[in-house]
């Protein structure tokens, strides 16, 4: 359905977006995750034909955006971060001149009405959308993007802005949706990209860093390699710290310790990791019971999208590289999370000013 | 386009830049009228269209200021531009509502011809053509003026520096009757939108001032295209 090749675009010497190649099926839900500044936006920006690509080729439905704009955006129903309203008309009127722009065919009357109805905004399509709350006028969005019943929908960020109940209730829309067209949701609202879409890209510095379904991601990624332990020394004070840890590492297999917290008094926790082939949680009890320790939790860690969100974000190397896997791709770079920080920020300039 | 230059249409109204356009444009008129033609006896309506070019100058950048500024600070020119019409049309959308606008006040002109009428024998045929070398006047500084609005975000800006641009474009015969050497001077009286616009008034129904109104129009829309095509490249 959507088909993007070697995509890329550099504002000046900025590149906010870098060789993203992707596919999307038709009637999958596409999740678009990144923080501020990855480049979500202005991929959109790129598949909507709203700005251009620097090079690389964007195919909807076989037709290429660049050569037959026409028709490659007569597919597409886009709702941009901010909608794009007329906020001096009535709901009424402007959905009706969005459906005249779209020189759509279906019966003006009905078809109105219907995406109205989908939409939850039945009851103020007489009023001025200037005088409507934001989570209105974001559902008034959503309807200038199903009008003519576009096969593909590009949303970005549609629940900001709404409150818990209509988060819900679009999300629900969503995957309703999600089941007569193609779906691309950006968000950087992991649980909402969790709770709808089937499939996940994140991206990251304007590059794809996952891409696979919910389930691949966190099955890949976690696993008894990570652990978080409760353990009382012998002394139950604070000085037993650096002894455990030490002893810890000690045991063969385990490549990463580190004390946490004081969770209760004099007793710490700490995070463990294990090389792959390594199950070092009988060796770890073991050892406390030689030293006179006494384990007190033994947790393994799930990665949730979060957490891979997080060390994929802030350029954190990740467990068990899954490059063995030709469904998930990761690419991290070697960097400390200050520099990725300062790094994001100017590109979050960088994309404002590409807006404007 | 059609959607366009209907949405453009309503929004003079609802947003009263109609009202203030045509409100302004038929006191200044009615009383160039009432100044000019009635009070000197005569019925030629010549002095009235000299008159107005000023006017039109000033006027014409407060229909056109928002025309695209406006889409681009709302961003809702994102939804012009991901929706499946051409850059032109878009333009001329607008561009078309603009001028439609300017047909309505412009238009005033046969109900000061009807009142002539009553009072003396209106001669039609210089009536008709300066109506109508108004007319090629305006689609062109309207033209420019969209062109400038697609430059800025700010409304105000837009106006003053059109109305500035206007200004410069008037200032073209006062300009070439200071400069000394002979081709320099008819190039810019060529250039001139004043001296052509006058020679309508004189009752002149000249083609190549014709050609050069509607040519401007065309190369100032063209600009406008250019203008949002490079911003998609930026």
């Amino acid at each position: 359905m959507i088909e993007v090749k070697n995509l890329s675009k550099k504002y000046g010497e900025k590149q906010a977006v870098n060789n993203i190649s992707f596919k999307v099926e038709e009637g999958e839900i596409l999740g678009f995750l990144g923080p501020n500044g990855a480049g979500k936006s202005t991929t959109m920006n790129m598949l909507t034909g709203y700005i251009s690509s620097t090079s690389g080729q964007i195919l909807v439905n076989g037709a290429d955006i660049l050569e037959e704009p026409k028709k490659a955006k007569s597919y597409i129903g886009y709702l941009p971060e901010i909608p794009p309203l007329y906020v001096d008309m009535t709901v009424e009127a402007y959905l009706s001149f969005v459906y005249d722009l779209k020189k759509c065919k279906l019966p003006r009357k009905a078809h109105l009405k219907e995406v109205c109805s989908l939409c939850r905004i039945t009851d103020v399509r007489g009023r001025i959308i200037k005088n409507l709350s934001k989570g209105y006028r974001q559902r008034v969005g959503l309807a200038q993007a199903l009008i003519n019943n576009p096969p593909v929908l590009i949303l970005d960020e549609p629940t900001v802005g709404l409150d818990p109940n209509q988060i819900i209730e679009i999300r629900t829309l969503i995957k309703k949706l999600g089941k007569k067209h193609t779906v691309i949701l950006s968000s950087h609202i992991l649980p909402e990209i969790q709770a709808v879409c089937d499939r996940i890209i994140i991206i990251n510095k304007g590059e794809v860093a996952v891409d696979g379904t919910a389930e691949e991601i966190s099955a890949k990624l976690t696993n008894e390699h990570r652990m978080t332990l409760r353990i009382e020394g012998a002394t139950g004070t604070t000085a037993d710290k650096d002894e455990i840890v030490k002893a810890l590492k000690g045991i063969s297999g385990i490549k990463y310790v580190r004390a946490d917290m004081e969770r209760e008094k004099g007793i710490y926790d700490y995070d463990v990791e294990t090389d792959e082939n390594t199950d070092a949680r009988r060796a770890i009890n073991e050892l406390c019971r030689k030293n006179g320790w006494n384990l007190l939790m033994l947790q393994l860690s799930d990665l949730t999208l979060e957490d891979i969100f997080m060390r994929i974000t802030t350029g954190d190397a990740l467990v068990g590289k899954s490059a063995d896997s030709p469904k998930i791709r990761i690419n991290l770079e070697e960097s400390s999370p200050a520099e990725t920080r300062s790094d994001k920020e100017s590109k979050e300039i960088e994309s404002d000013g590409g807006n404007e | 386009m059609g959607a366009i230059y209907r949405r453009e249409m309503g929004a003079f109204f609802i947003s009263g830049v109609a009202y203030v356009f045509l409100s302004v444009f038929y006191l200044l008129s009615g009383y160039f009228f009432y100044s000019g033609v009635i009070l000197s006896g005569r019925t030629d309506t010549s002095p009235l269209f000299s008159s107005m070019f000023i006017i039109v100058l000033f006027l014409i950048p407060i229909l056109t200021m928002r025309l695209m500024s406006e889409e681009k600070k709302n961003r809702t020119d994102q939804g012009l531009l991901t929706a499946p019409v051409g850059l032109w049309d878009i333009v001329l959308g607008k561009y078309f509502a603009g001028l439609t606008l300017f047909i309505i006040a412009e238009s005033i002109v046969f109900v000061y011809a009807f009142i002539l009428s009553i009072l003396g024998n209106v001669v039609w045929s210089t009536l008709i053509g300066n109506y109508f070398g108004m007319l090629f006047l305006g689609s062109a500084f309207i033209a420019v003026g969209i062109f400038i609005s697609s430059l800025t975000e700010n409304q105000m800006a837009s106006a003053v520096a059109s109305m500035l641009a206007l200004f410069v474009l008037y200032l073209f015969d006062s300009f070439a009757s200071k400069v000394d050497n002979e081709s320099i001077k008819n190039l810019i009286l060529s250039l001139s939108f004043y001296s052509r616009y006058v020679e309508f008034t004189q009752g002149i129904f000249s083609l190549p001032s014709i050609v050069f109104f509607v040519s401007t129009a065309f190369l100032f829309n063209f600009f406008t295209v250019r203008v949002l095509e490079k911003r998609r490249w930026g």
